[in-house]
């Protein structure tokens, strides 16, 4: 018994991916699974304020989202957790939209305003249908633990219908869907990425890989875990 | 850019994959987390799997089924089969979905559609749209696995579709199933010029030609195939590569590229000449760490 919960407590920074009833959460937990670390889904504010990094993961509309967040109480936590704990946090596809200041989709929506940012529709008028669906090519704007290892131009699932426009700098990657646009950020301890690292093979592993070594730059204390 | 998509089609019937010819015939294939599996090593860009158990959407069948191979997909899942309402399509994204696949109620309960998708988006909706030709050479699209006929035309469903949310239009020529004969092109562009969104062509692939003629309409964001990627080892990457010879822009990243290889007719490699083959160096790759 004391052996079990000695293992327990040595494993590794517990990572929260907050759930807020929207979207396949499960994919990001087996995507860090397969990289051998340990995640938790939870919409508990007492969870989330001890976690060691934050996922926030997304599929759905903009609106409904930032009700739910706000609704279950989520933000005080969040906020006190990314910038007086700094914790690393990722946002995945409406995770990181839900950064932004503001969103068009479905009406105007303040977002968590972490991010100088506005979330609008893809222009109809680019090269491609929108939604934009599929697989894509992503530039790294430099060379930073978000992209360590991952190869210029490689290829990301995207699956969206608007995107972020940065006010401010920050922007990480671009792709291109007849103009570039958002699809990777970094802000201090915060990152974004519009495309699904856990559906986009091993280009998202490594990805996920970066963000568990972020992590543990962070908190040399944890470094031997994951 | 954008790469154009090779979308694997599983379907799924008592919990086993099967080929299905003419939506009246199948021929068992395997379970399908291994299917599964085996799509996600060969590069496959999508799966949906879609459930075409009798019962399905009334019993446990589809979430059990989702719950079996969803942590073996590290690529988008779409899922479908029997989906009515929005508690199952709820069900189906929570319990492993990324994409819903919906085909009855396209045609029965649209508001079905603008339900889902403005709780999870249009991108993660799916309109199916199954069509068999009548005796005047017209198209008429059915529900309930080809067996019921909607009084809407195919074309007019899908525009109704689209403006109800749904995200992408799964356009399949039942005629064409397992009949290796290729997409009915008319049809896929037919239905590409009367909507905005992307459309996957289902129905019919039996060597990588077929999709070679499908990539290049307008609209077609996805190509899909069933039958054909269970008939010999490695089916995506070598399509891909076949595709690619053709001038097909594809993510393609797998180390069986098979660049610089020969196909016959149907897709199938060929063989080496044997000067190349005693040139050849056999290369060991280590498994990436990541």
């Amino acid at each position: 018994m004391t052996a079990a919960r000695e293992i327990t407590a040595k494993a590794g920074p517990t990572i929260c991916i907050i759930d807020y009833g929207m979207g396949n959460l499960s994919s990001v937990v087996w995507a860090l699974h397969s990289l051998g670390c340990r995640a938790e889904i939870s919409n508990n504010p007492e969870r989330i304020a001890v976690a060691e990094a934050l996922i926030l993961p997304g599929v759905g509309a903009f609106g409904e989202a930032m009700l739910r967040i706000r609704s279950g109480g989520l933000i005080p936590v969040l906020e006190r957790r990314v910038f007086e704990d700094r914790v690393p946090f990722l946002g995945i596809c409406l995770g990181m939209q839900l950064l932004g200041k503001q969103s068009t989709e479905g009406g105007i929506h303040q977002g968590l305003g972490w991010i100088d940012a506005q979330v609008d529709r893809i222009p109809d008028n680019l090269a491609i249908r929108v939604p934009h669906i599929g697989w894509n090519e992503v530039a790294w704007a430099a060379n930073s633990p978000i992209n360590a290892s991952i190869e210029q131009n490689s290829h990301f699932y995207f699956n969206h219908s608007f995107h972020m426009t940065m006010a401010g700098d920050g922007v990480a990657a671009t792709t291109n869907i007849g103009e570039p646009i958002l699809a990777a950020v970094t802000k201090d301890n915060i990152w974004g990425v519009q495309f699904h690292p856990e559906k986009s093979q091993n280009n998202g592993r490594r990805l996920l890989r970066n963000f568990l070594n972020f992590i543990s730059s962070r908190q040399p204390a944890l470094r031997h875990a994951c | 850019m954008l790469k154009q998509r090779i979308v694997g089609v599983l379907l799924v019937r008592e919990g086993i994959v099967v080929q299905s010819i003419s939506f009246k015939k199948w021929l068992p294939v395997g379970k399908p987390a291994i299917a599964v599996e085996h799509l996600n090593r060969w590069g496959i860009d999508e799966i949906a799997l879609i459930n075409i158990s009798p019962n399905s959407g009334n019993d446990d069948s589809l979430h059990r089924m989702i719950a079996d191979v969803a942590p073996y997909c590290f690529v988008p899942l779409a899922i479908g089969g029997g989906i009515r309402t929005i508690e199952q399509v709820h069900d189906v994204v929570r319990t492993g979905a990324d994409r819903v696949i919906l085909t009855t109620a396209v045609a029965d309960n649209p508001a079905l559609i603008t339900q889902a998708a403005s709780r999870f988006g249009s991108q993660a909706i799916i309109a199916a749209i199954d069509v068999r030709k009548n005796a005047q050479g017209s198209y008429d699209a059915y529900v309930d696995y080809g067996r019921r006929k909607v009084d809407l035309a195919p074309a007019a469903l899908a525009k109704r579709a689209e403006d109800h949310g749904a995200g992408e239009i799964l356009i399949q020529a039942i005629y064409r199933d397992g009949s290796r004969l290729g997409y009915d092109l008319e049809l896929v562009e037919l239905i590409c010029k009367a909507v905005g969104v992307p459309v996957i062509a289902l129905g019919g692939v039996g060597a990588p030609a077929h999709m070679v003629d499908a990539m290049s309409i307008a609209g077609v964001g996805g190509l899909a195939a069933g039958n054909y990627l269970h008939y010999t080892e490695h089916t995506a990457a070598v399509a891909k590569a076949a595709l690619m010879a053709k001038g097909g822009d594809l993510r393609h990243d797998s180390y069986a590229d098979y660049e610089g290889f020969s196909f016959d007719a149907a897709g199938r490699l060929k063989k080496k000449s044997d000067a190349s083959l005693m040139d050849m160096m056999f290369v060991h790759y280590t498994d990436e760490v990541i």
